[in-house]
């Protein structure tokens, strides 16, 4: 086996020799080298994600596990975790989005977590093209095909357009789970004599080395990486997630891992190593859908809906039952060693023999950082471009707009119900579901803003993680972590390298100053075709807890008789804003950069508006601006709403700028004394009130309520 | 009311029937795989849950019709008790021949999740008893075939018999029909029964219309109480 088709480099395979003092035999180089490769070892980003904060009071489980667990109270974890299926997706959108969902839900499996929910981050192109239309499609419908089979809700997202995605869609799949406390699995609990069990589908020629199809760019040939595309079956999952969830409550594994990238050499590898100890592979045992596959193939095949038990020798026979019971395929594969060597036997013969550190620990690449040399150009806005003339029209096509209106089209192919907990679902900027058993709500927050990350991505970065954070602590909710999808173009290019950076130290500084910690990750390289790179998308999706349902202030639910008042400056920065690349076409100009003691000063005040019960409804100001928060909230509740802003701030900058600690707030009748003592010494400002039929703004605007919806919702006007 | 939920492989609102009927009638449900050939307790009420049993992967619920429990649950409904099919336990009850038509892929050809209305056109059966007839309620779908169909002749017989039980409607005017099905189905027909009355099968999952401060309303409540209203004063066999 040639290093190089291994994806190693000439030092890369240098450093193997020297760990090994021998040249690896080609199997061998072909371990390593999937093992090496970006998308299992992180090499290019290990240095940044470690500063990332990772400690905080509510975290059980940090980076390092399947996914990060956080404490829910009474008794219960929550592991989550977002990965990207993007490559799989561009190429095969069905498949592709539909076993990225599969994929993130064996994570959740794999921390003894019973998939509770999901949520999906899709990034497509320019929506007028059929090739995007054609990719969205293939996309939604995998992602519903799955999710609705394997029973697991999708509760909520975001769907973002822009025509840096054309050639490359991103497809981010969240999953998160409930678990018992004392029921938590790890991958790091095996230990000598135990046995290592397959268990689920067999192994097949699907999707082998896709790790290494993702960790370089899409170009022509792409199409012809077909067979490196997995093939999902949710039914399989689904008995899959039963199975194990049994096996567990039998307290029958003693540690566990899913298969995912690298299949059965990188659950295997990770597991020893992790555990600290050895693993001896027996080829011929693993149960094969074809026949004539090669040892290598056998070991990089991504086959899915298959998972790597660790079991103690007694304990074998009530789990082969238990696999019967669901009709699933188990079988011993191997045994766990004190050895450290990661060793495969075929036929009795030992065909490789490394230690499992060379497999864990990749070396570490630094690539070299560049400002890009149009930063200036990129933060320089055009304001006589941006002047709106027709603000009335200006709001109907920020609401009707792709990034702008209802997403139900999408997500009414999704089952956002079943398992019977989802409190609010898609539509809402909040998720919140029920946690097992108890009156607690657990919120959940998508985030990206790719355009802010693109013109300044360490502001971009730093907003986004802001307005996640903004919008837990509206509904009253504390913050217990937060992961993230780190979608980027090449590392290699210094500009690129520089976007990632400035985005995960903008993500970092906000997190370490807010209080967020970073539990779980996935970072996704390489997002580039021969026609341009995405712009930097840094996602993230932050979990909180709010103690009593009844404290939960939703959104949507203006009621008559209540009156609106902004909390927050009365304007942000047109800069990237959704209303400012609608005028010029592409992002120009800066977001806001968040204040950080002004952010701690918004949350006491949310947290406590929420506690008192001091409004009626509550919503961050997001993309679009005030008027489409207004306007998002007028449709939403079912009511007119009427706005009175005195003030010589040019019409477009209050309507529409974005950024920055800002909130509207509908607070009942009676409630408006405890509501400004609350947020006194806060920039806040009664601006109007629920009143008639009609979406009125004095000296603006006045929009018939059906004819906003209708906007809204059909996207036209 | 003893109640029994079948789990095929692959249903996936068999717990969440089991948490409505036990939340709402404040009784135990027995949980009963589909490999059992009889019921260890013999209940009064089996539920075919929603789900996609063994995948869909051919036609939904076809797979599930001959599972081994299906002997016991024909049995169970020859002796005139309760059998309650939601979802893909509809789309098996009509496999097994034990409700007639058939459920195709909606007109839309993709996944419907959403909240929508249903009015109750009779009321003499086990199931909507405790109802007005014309009376609207509102239980979230979720499927991708939900499109009830028949035959001309067949389907007259069935509407003329009376053994339609739900039409998807519109709350506003009250009025049921094909124009209102979110799924093609043909009269806008969303649940049907036997003609004793002792079978009923619907697309809309009243389950998901139970736990009050979830999003799926609380008509379901009603739908529960109701069965139980009719077992308490009519009973099931």
């Amino acid at each position: 086996m040639d290093y190089k088709s291994a994806g190693l480099s000439d030092p890369e395979y240098r450093r193997i020799i020297e760990i090994l003092e021998r040249e690896p035999n080609p199997l061998e180089t072909q371990l390593i080298g999937v093992m090496w490769s970006e998308h299992c070892s992180y090499k290019s980003t290990k240095r940044l994600l470690r500063t990332f904060p990772s400690k905080g009071k509510y975290v059980l489980q940090g980076q390092g596990e399947n996914a990060g667990v956080v404490d829910m109270g009474e008794g219960w974890g929550f592991a989550f975790k977002v990965e990207s299926h993007n490559h799989p997706s561009a190429v095969a959108p069905f498949q592709g989005a539909a076993t990225g969902v599969g994929g993130i839900i064996r994570d959740i499996i794999a921390m003894g977590a019973r998939p509770s929910v999901s949520m999906d981050g899709l990034f497509f192109g320019d929506p007028d093209l059929k090739k995007t239309q054609n990719l969205s499609k293939g996309i939604v419908e995998g992602i519903g095909a799955y999710g609705n089979a394997v029973g697991v809700p999708i509760v909520g997202g975001k769907t973002f357009y822009s025509p840096c995605y054309t050639d490359n869609p991103l497809v981010n799949a969240f999953s998160a789970g409930f678990v018992r406390l004392d029921k938590m699995a790890s991958s790091q609990t095996a230990k000598k004599g135990d046995l290592a069990v397959l268990l689920g589908s067999k192994t097949g020629r699907d999707g082998i080395a896709g790790a290494s199809f993702a960790s370089r760019e899409l170009d022509e040939d792409s199409k012809s990486s077909r067979p490196q595309i997995q093939i999902g079956d949710p039914f399989e999952e689904k008995l899959l997630i039963e199975c194990c969830m049994d096996l567990l409550a039998q307290n029958l594994i003693a540690s566990m891992q899913d298969m995912g990238a690298a299949g059965i050499l990188s659950s295997s590898s990770e597991i020893a190593h992790k555990s600290g100890c050895g693993i001896d592979i027996t080829v011929e045992k693993i149960p094969l859908r074809e026949k004539g596959m090669a040892p290598w193939e056998i070991f990089l095949s991504e086959s899915q809906e298959r998972m790597l038990l660790i079991v103690e020798q007694d304990k074998l026979d009530p789990v082969f039952a238990m696999a019967a019971h669901y009709g699933l395929d188990c079988a011993v594969v191997g045994t766990m060693t004190d050895s450290e060597r990661y060793r495969v036997y075929e036929h009795g013969e030992l065909i490789a023999d490394l230690p499992t550190s060379i497999l864990g620990d990749a070396t570490e690449v630094v690539w070299p950082s560049a400002e890009p040399k149009d930063i200036r150009e990129r933060i320089t806005m055009n304001p006589s471009s941006l002047i709106s003339a027709e603000p009335e029209r200006d709001l109907l096509s920020m609401i009707s707009c792709p990034n702008g209106r209802s997403k139900h089209e999408i997500w009414e192919q999704y089952d956002s119900m079943v398992q019977l907990h989802t409190i609010d679902g898609p539509g809402s900027p909040v998720a919140a579901v029920e946690v097992p058993d108890t009156a607690r709500v657990c919120v959940l927050t998508m985030e990206a803003e790719p355009n802010k990350c693109r013109t300044d991505p360490y502001i971009g970065a730093s907003e986004t993680m802001a307005l996640s954070l903004r919008e837990l602590w509206i509904t009253g909710a504390e913050v217990l972590g937060m992961t993230n999808c780190l979608n980027f173009a090449s590392p290699e290019a210094p500009e690129k390298f520089y976007e990632l950076e400035q985005c995960v130290k903008g993500l970092a500084d906000t997190c370490r100053s807010l209080d967020c910690p970073v539990v779980s990750g996935n970072v996704s390289l390489y997002n580039e075709t021969s026609g341009g790179q995405i712009y930097p998308t840094p996602l993230v999706v932050t979990a909180g807890l709010i103690e009593d349902r009844n404290k939960r202030l939703a959104s949507g639910k203006a009621a008559t008789g209540d009156t609106f008042y902004l909390a927050g400056d009365l304007c942000g920065s047109l800069g990237a804003s959704r209303y400012q690349v609608m005028k010029n076409g592409t992002p120009a100009g800066k977001t806001v950069a968040p204040d950080h003691s002004k952010e701690k000063d918004f949350r006491e005040r949310a947290l406590k508006t929420a506690a008192a019960g001091a409004a009626s409804s509550g919503r961050a100001v997001a993309g679009g601006g005030l008027a489409v928060a207004l306007a998002n909230e007028a449709i939403a509740s079912e009511k007119g709403i009427s706005i009175e802003i005195n003030s010589s701030v040019p019409p477009e900058e209050i309507l529409f700028s974005e950024g920055g600690a800002r909130a509207v707030y509908a607070v009942p009748e009676g409630k408006e004394q405890v509501f400004e003592s609350i947020w006194e010494g806060f920039p806040c400002t009664k601006i109007g009130a629920v009143s008639g039929e009609d979406f009125e703004w004095k000296e603006m605007f006045s929009i018939e309520l059906s004819k906003l919806k209708k906007a809204f919702l059909e996207g036209c006007f | 009311m003893k109640t029994a939920v079948v789990v095929f492989p692959g249903s996936n609102c068999d717990r969440d029937v089991q948490r409505a009927v036990c939340e709402s009638l404040k009784t135990s449900v027995d949980m009963v795989w589909h490999e059992e050939e009889r019921f260890s307790i013999q209940p009064d009420l089996v539920v075919l849950p929603g789900g996609f049993s063994y995948g869909d992967y051919l036609r939904s619920g076809a797979m599930a019709a001959r599972s081994p429990i299906i002997k016991a649950v024909i049995e169970h409904a020859e002796r005139g008790g309760l059998v309650l099919g939601i979802c893909n336990g509809f789309q098996v009850l009509t496999e097994t021949k034990m409700l007639p038509g058939a459920l195709l892929p909606n007109t839309s050809l993709t996944f419907i999740c959403r909240r929508c209305h249903v009015r109750v056109e009779q009321t003499d059966n086990k199931f909507t008893y405790g109802f007005k007839k014309g009376e609207i309620l509102q239980f979230p779908i979720a499927h991708h075939e939900g499109l009830f169909f028949l035959p001309e002749d067949e389907l007259k017989k069935l509407e003329d018999s009376g053994r339609v039980v739900f039409r998807y409607a519109d709350p506003c005017t009250g009025k049921a029909g094909a124009e209102y099905a979110p799924n093609g189905a043909l009269n806008g027909i969303a649940g049907i029964c036997s003609e004793k009355g002792n079978i009923l099968g619907l697309m809309p999952h009243p389950e998901r219309a139970t736990i009050s401060h979830l999003n799926g309303g609380t008509d379901g409540i009603r739908f529960w109480d109701s069965i139980a209203k009719a077992f308490a004063e009519r009973g099931a066999f």
